[in-house]
């Protein structure tokens, strides 16, 4: 099972294994990370699942679609170029090891 | 530690996030989560959309158990509440346990209105509310070759593009003259009836039916209409609408209309009762006039309300209503709450998809998006400010929210 990593705004580092095909949104959720509220569940309704994906990771997740890039806009903390929509990141075995950062709020 | 005790009578979406809300603002007293249906408290919306193609329940969790544990949230799954006591201030279990409440939230929802139809009582005909319908829906869905949905609302058409990609025919039989007519305007009803007539289902509009038919062992063979015709199928979905659970609060001699009638600050009649979400109606902050939704955002807004004013925060309930459908690769979204409108723009951006803009007195009311993310978190933006935005402002940026909303 791939393991993704989940950092604080304050640098507290949590590991959780993934299961293949959830979302980084739901394995935040699943495993009880805090940080990552989801109000609409990953319909990408909300923009309250916001992370920054780590430098050294952006290449295998990619950045953010367009739709993705609208919703983004509206997060409440700020927007950066590795900005994504937790619930928009699938877990594969290309992300073993994934470390995302989490913002200082999601409402 | 707080000794007050908030028990909270329904598990849904409102009754977690009650139960959630509390916790994250501070409240340190006792909450007790009692709903009816057995598990974790989980997510609707995917019922009707990614959860009959993938079948994952254990992905609609808000959260998972350690969650409640951790948060010391008493969580009683599996468990009807049939009375309450205000006198009391204890509600009773339909097992006979009564639990004693300081503060009582009653988040006990919605459920399907069973249309005056004959023979509703034969096999496979369906309804979709809870995760025990959807399971049995996408079980028999893989058998089915023709189904045929009784109601074009939300949920119906839903299904129907679910259904339409597992191919199996469709036919949708709506009383009203156009789709989805009790929540979205007429340019967005013609926009998804084009959408699912291009995806082959047959959409029957202004057309009531009376009765199923029985296939001579108890099946569903197909339905009557009120005008004679006959329509053959094998599998019948009713989605004819909800009606509030407020039973329990007006057998306890609270205020009901259309559901539970609360005030601007999600209060019964009964101070020491709150209601929120599909169960309750409440005083719409812009009109005035009292609106009941059924909506994710209506149910978790009502919630952080009530845990704000429970935590000593009160404030009037002010949120900016939104919605969203997903049918096929079509996302609607709406913002606003669009009735009383006098006046609207419809537009089609290069991008694709639609914007229909609603005002009221030359005043921004609502905005209706089909795949067009920017502009509906745009109006939202715009909403939420509490600044009107006058139509003649809106005009002079093409009607372009986005500009706009960058501009003020
Ligand atoms: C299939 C489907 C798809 C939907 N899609 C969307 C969507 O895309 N977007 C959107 O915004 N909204 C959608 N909705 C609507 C949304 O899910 C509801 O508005 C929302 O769940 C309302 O939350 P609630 O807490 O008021 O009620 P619910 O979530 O319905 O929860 C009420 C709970 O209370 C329990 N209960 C009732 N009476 C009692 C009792 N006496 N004792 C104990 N427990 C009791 C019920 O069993 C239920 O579990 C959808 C709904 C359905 C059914
Ligand atoms: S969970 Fe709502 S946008 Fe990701």
């Amino acid at each position: 099972m791939p393991k993704i990593t989940f950092v604080s705004p304050e640098g507290g580092r949590t590991t959780v294994e993934a299961s293949d095909g959830d979302s980084v949104m739901q394995t935040a959720l699943a495993n009880g990370v805090e940080g990552i509220v989801a109000e609409c569940g990953g319909a990408m309704m909300c923009a309250t699942c916001h992370c920054y994906v780590d430098e050294d990771w952006l290449a295998r997740t990619g950045t953010a679609s367009d739709e993705e890039r609208s919703m983004l806009d509206f997060a409440a903390s700020e927007v950066r170029p590795e900005s994504r929509l937790s619930c928009q990141i699938t877990v594969t075995g290309d992300l073993d090891g994934l470390t995302v950062h989490l913002p200082d709020a999601q409402i | 530690m707080s000794s007050e005790r908030v028990v909270i009578v329904g598990g849904g979406h409102g009754g977690f996030q009650m139960a959630a809300s509390l916790r994250s603002e501070g409240f340190s007293g006792g909450i007790t989560l009692i709903g009816e249906e057995p598990g974790l408290p989980y997510q609707r919306p995917p019922l009707s959309k990614a959860f009959l193609k993938d079948g994952d329940a254990a992905r609609l969790h808000f959260r998972p158990q350690a969650f409640f544990e951790t948060n010391n949230i008493e969580l009683i799954p599996g468990t009807r509440v049939s009375r309450i006591d205000p006198a009391r201030k204890h509600v009773t279990t339909a097992t006979g346990d009564a639990i004693g409440y300081d503060h009582l939230v009653l988040a006990t929802g919605s459920r399907n209105v069973r249309p005056p139809v004959a023979n509703l009582h034969l096999d496979n005909v369906l309804t979709l509310r809870n995760l025990a319908d959807a399971a049995d829906l996408r079980a028999r869905l893989s058998g089915a070759r023709h189904v045929l949905v009784i109601g074009g609302g939300f949920i119906g058409m839903e299904f129907a593009a679910v259904a339409a990609d597992f191919g199996v025919a469709v036919t949708v039989i709506e009383g009203a003259g156009r789709l989805m007519a009790r929540t979205v305007s007429g340019a967005v009803s013609k926009h998804f009836l084009a959408l699912h007539e291009g995806r082959g289902t047959t959409v029957r509009l202004g057309r009531f039916v009376s009765e199923l038919i029985d296939d001579g062992t108890g099946r569903v063979a197909g339905v009557r209409l009120a005008d004679g015709t006959r329509i053959d199928g094998d599998m019948v979905l009713i989605a004819a609408g909800v009606t509030p659970n407020s039973e329990l609060a007006s057998e306890a001699g609270l205020a009901v209309s259309d559901g539970i009638d609360v005030d601007e600050f999600l209060r019964t009649s009964d101070p020491a009762i709150s209601a929120l979400g599909d169960c309750c109606n409440f005083p719409d902050p812009v009109s005035g006039n009292r609106v009941r939704l059924e909506s994710v955002q209506a149910a978790t807004d009502h919630a952080r309300a009530i845990a704000r004013r429970l935590t000593g925060k009160p404030a009037p309930y002010a949120a900016v209503p939104w919605f969203w459908s997903d049918q096929s690769h079509f996302k609607l979204q709406i913002a606003g709450l669009g009735s009383g409108a006098d006046e609207q723009v419809a537009l089609e951006p290069e991008s694709g998809g639609l914007v229909v803009i609603n005002f009221a007195s030359g005043r921004l009311l609502s905005v209706e998006t089909v795949n067009s993310a920017s502009a509906h978190m745009s109006a939202r933006r715009l909403l939420a400010s509490g600044r009107p935005v006058a139509q003649a402002d809106l005009a002079a940026h093409n009607y372009n929210l986005v500009d706009y909303a960058r501009a003020v």
